[in-house]
């Protein structure tokens, strides 16, 4: 399954390091693009294809996607109602997830007060166990209706659906690689999902950047501290494409992380360990190739002891 | 006194070329920190300052500065407080209320303009105002059969932008909603809410009734429309979320009381409400002083009170501090919490008007339909 080379960027609207990337491996040829996750902005790509000097292919998965809806109402039908389950698994998810998540902030709280030291290290990790056997249980719930989803309905093997593969298939043989920028997670991974895009590549490298970074992961998560009402719980999407593995993708982690709060990203990094916490700000890359990571231009990522360490500067 | 207020009292003596000086050169009321000084210049018997202060007498006298056409009041206001009023001048034998002349700031509302005063702190939410990047919504009419009361009625129906079929929204209903267009901006702060990404793209009905203070209190027939004649309308007209977690029920004043009446009465129909200084006058001993209008609406509190239920899942309750019905709001708080529906409460310090309504919208819808920032990365 993960044999092409994938690099992850940091954000690239303001400060776009994708030519130089693909430069770096020397790609020549035209470069399919995914911008599925800008939904109806998808077409509006004339800055990227510019970045890339004219040479890239719009997939157009967005709009074939709505094409599916509007030709196969049935499946369109199916599709809504297998949203419906997702968002309820999500709600339950969160409802658990909160004291879950409370319990362990509160936890490792108190291993700085005195009194507490030989104690209290076996309740924060029985408390982060918690954590962490509930994100397992809920991938595990969501992979399960993805799966009976996909047993029911078979959606590549549809008509409308299937047509679009069989042109995308060609499409992306007459590339010699594939981006795939930001936008709504949840709307470009199922859009990828729907056409089995991945699957459909030969071996040409993927560069992927924010929300496209995320999807490729083994796992979404999502998270946000400096929402409207305060910093809520990094929560499990769901599982993502597995086109890279042992990395949690956080583009604008700078912006979107409270750095400072140190409790708040040990306990983050300790949740999803072994993993990388890979912070995806704007220059930041990293590589994945032969099950190996590299970052070539560096990166940060977030550590067990709340702090941000580089990885592996070349 | 302030050292303005006492420079204010200096120029008027001076005469009016010093007088004038000074009335170019500042801004009116003068605020300084929580002091607040009203001034008024003409003839004039008395001068009296009318606001909707609960806590204060509601007429306040000026004072003449001397034998000049000068005359001033000064009040303590909170920092952060917003308040509206008029004055009210008083001359041979007639008396006249008036917005103030030397204030710039106007807030409307059903009624006409009331002048308003900015205490220290106070921020005009950016929000609220016209966004040239915001994607603009679409208003739609849409004439709904309403069976309920025998005739028929037109609702205005907000689209978010870039509104498409294949989408499902989550429904709010706005009673008094052109108001809530008119007064306090709701077209502007969907659009700009939406557009950053704080709440969900959501369809909007915007409702009106001709009789509100009989219609809002408790009306069954009000709670039959909206459950079932506009629902029905909205849901076979709009692509919609059907479930009452995604639709959510809003109103001021007695347009609280509607919204939580309706639920109440067709528990499992609206999950959310969106309530503003809802009218909840309630007894526990006697009769109210607030007249017959208001008699539906406390024996429904006072049967709510006593068998609450559960009317929905989330409710998002405010109210100014400065308005008579926060006794009562304050009061429904533990009530409301105890039927295990999810509260958020805030108070302002402001009154019974729009735009205190209007301010505390992005806390309320965002709460209430948080936006999809969490899932977007650009």
């Amino acid at each position: 399954m993960v044999r092409h080379h994938v690099v992850l960027l940091g954000p690239q609207r303001l400060e776009p390091t994708l030519k130089d990337a693909v430069d770096s491996l020397g790609i020549r040829g035209r470069i399919a693009a995914v911008t599925a996750g800008w939904e109806e902005r998808e077409s509006e790509d004339q800055e990227l294809s510019a970045h890339l000097g004219g040479r890239t292919v719009n997939l157009n998965l967005y709009a074939r996607s709505e094409d599916v809806h509007r030709s196969d109402p049935e499946l369109l039908g199916a599709i809504r109602a297998r949203h419906d389950k997702l968002r309820k698994l999500q709600e339950l998810y969160r409802v658990r997830l909160s004291h879950l998540m409370e319990a362990a902030r509160e936890l490792l709280r108190r291993e700085t007060l005195p009194g507490y030291s030989g104690l209290i290290e076996a309740s924060v990790r029985g408390a982060i166990d918690a954590v962490r056997r509930l994100d397992d249980e809920h991938t595990l719930r969501v992979r399960e209706a993805h799966v009976d989803f996909d047993r029911r309905w078979k959606p590549h093997e549809r008509e409308h659906v299937a047509r679009h593969r069989r042109e995308l298939r060609e499409l992306l043989d007459g590339c010699s690689a594939l981006c795939v920028a930001g936008g709504h997670v949840a709307i470009l991974l199922d859009r990828l999902r729907m056409f089995g895009l991945i699957d459909l590549l030969r071996e040409q490298p993927v560069f992927a950047w924010s929300a496209g970074a995320m999807a490729l992961a083994e796992r979404v998560v999502v998270f946000d501290d400096r929402s409207a009402h305060g910093p809520g719980d990094p929560e499990v999407l769901e599982s993502g494409l597995g086109a890279v593995q042992g990395m949690v993708a956080l583009p604008h982690a700078a912006r979107r992380l409270k750095f400072e709060d140190r409790a708040r990203v040990a306990l983050f990094a300790r949740r999803f360990e072994p993993c990388i916490c890979a912070a995806l700000d704007p220059r930041m890359r990293m590589d994945f190739r032969d099950g190996e990571w590299s970052a070539p231009w560096g990166a940060r990522a977030l550590t067990t002891h709340g702090e941000l360490r580089e990885v592996g500067a070349a | 006194m302030n050292a303005t207020a006492q420079e204010l009292e200096t120029r008027a003596e001076s005469g009016p070329a010093a007088l004038d000086q000074f009335l170019r050169s500042n801004r009116f009321p003068l605020v300084e920190g929580r002091t607040v000084t009203f001034v008024y210049v003409g003839a004039a018997d008395s001068i009296h300052l009318r606001h909707w202060l609960h806590g204060l007498p509601n007429s306040l006298a000026f004072q003449r500065i001397g034998h000049t056409p000068v005359w001033r009041l000064t009040i303590d206001i909170p920092e952060g407080s917003r308040v509206e009023y008029k004055l009210e001048i008083a001359r041979g034998g007639h008396r006249q209320l008036i917005t103030d002349p030397l204030n710039e700031n106007y807030a409307r509302d059903p009624y006409g303009a009331n002048s308003v005063v900015r205490g220290a702190g106070y921020e005009d939410p950016e929000w609220a105002r016209h966004d040239a990047e915001a994607r603009l919504g679409e208003i739609q009419e849409l004439e709904v059969d309403a069976k309920s009361f025998g005739d028929k009625r037109t609702v205005l129906v907000y689209l978010p932008a870039r509104y498409r079929p294949t989408r499902r929204y989550p429904l709010l209903i706005a009673h008094d909603g052109p108001d809530y267009l008119k007064f306090a901006q709701l077209r502007s702060v969907l659009d700009n809410l939406i557009h950053r990404l704080d709440i969900q793209p959501m369809v909007v009905a915007l409702t009106q009734s001709s009789s509100r203070l009989t219609e809002y209190a408790d009306d069954e027939r009000h709670a039959r429309f909206l459950a079932h004649d506009l629902l029905q309308a909205l849901e076979s007209r709009y692509s919609l979320l059907e479930d009452p977690e995604s639709r959510c029920l809003m109103g001021a004043s007695f347009g609280g009381v509607a919204s939580l009446s309706a639920a109440w009465r067709h528990p499992g129909t609206f999950g959310r409400l969106l309530l503003q200084s809802g009218s909840f006058v309630f007894t526990d001993l006697g009769d109210h002083d607030r007249g017959p209008v208001f008699d539906p609406v406390v024996k429904f509190m006072n049967q709510f009170r006593a068998r609450p239920g559960r009317p929905a899942e989330h409710v998002y309750l405010s109210c100014g501090i400065y308005e008579g019905l926060i006794y009562y709001n304050r009061s429904i708080v533990p009530l409301l919490q105890s039927t295990g529906m999810n509260l958020r409460f805030t108070e302002a310090r402001d009154g019974h008007n729009w735009e205190n309504w209007r301010d505390r919208l992005r806390d309320g819808l965002s709460w209430l339909f948080p936006g999809p920032s969490w899932l977007v990365y650009e």
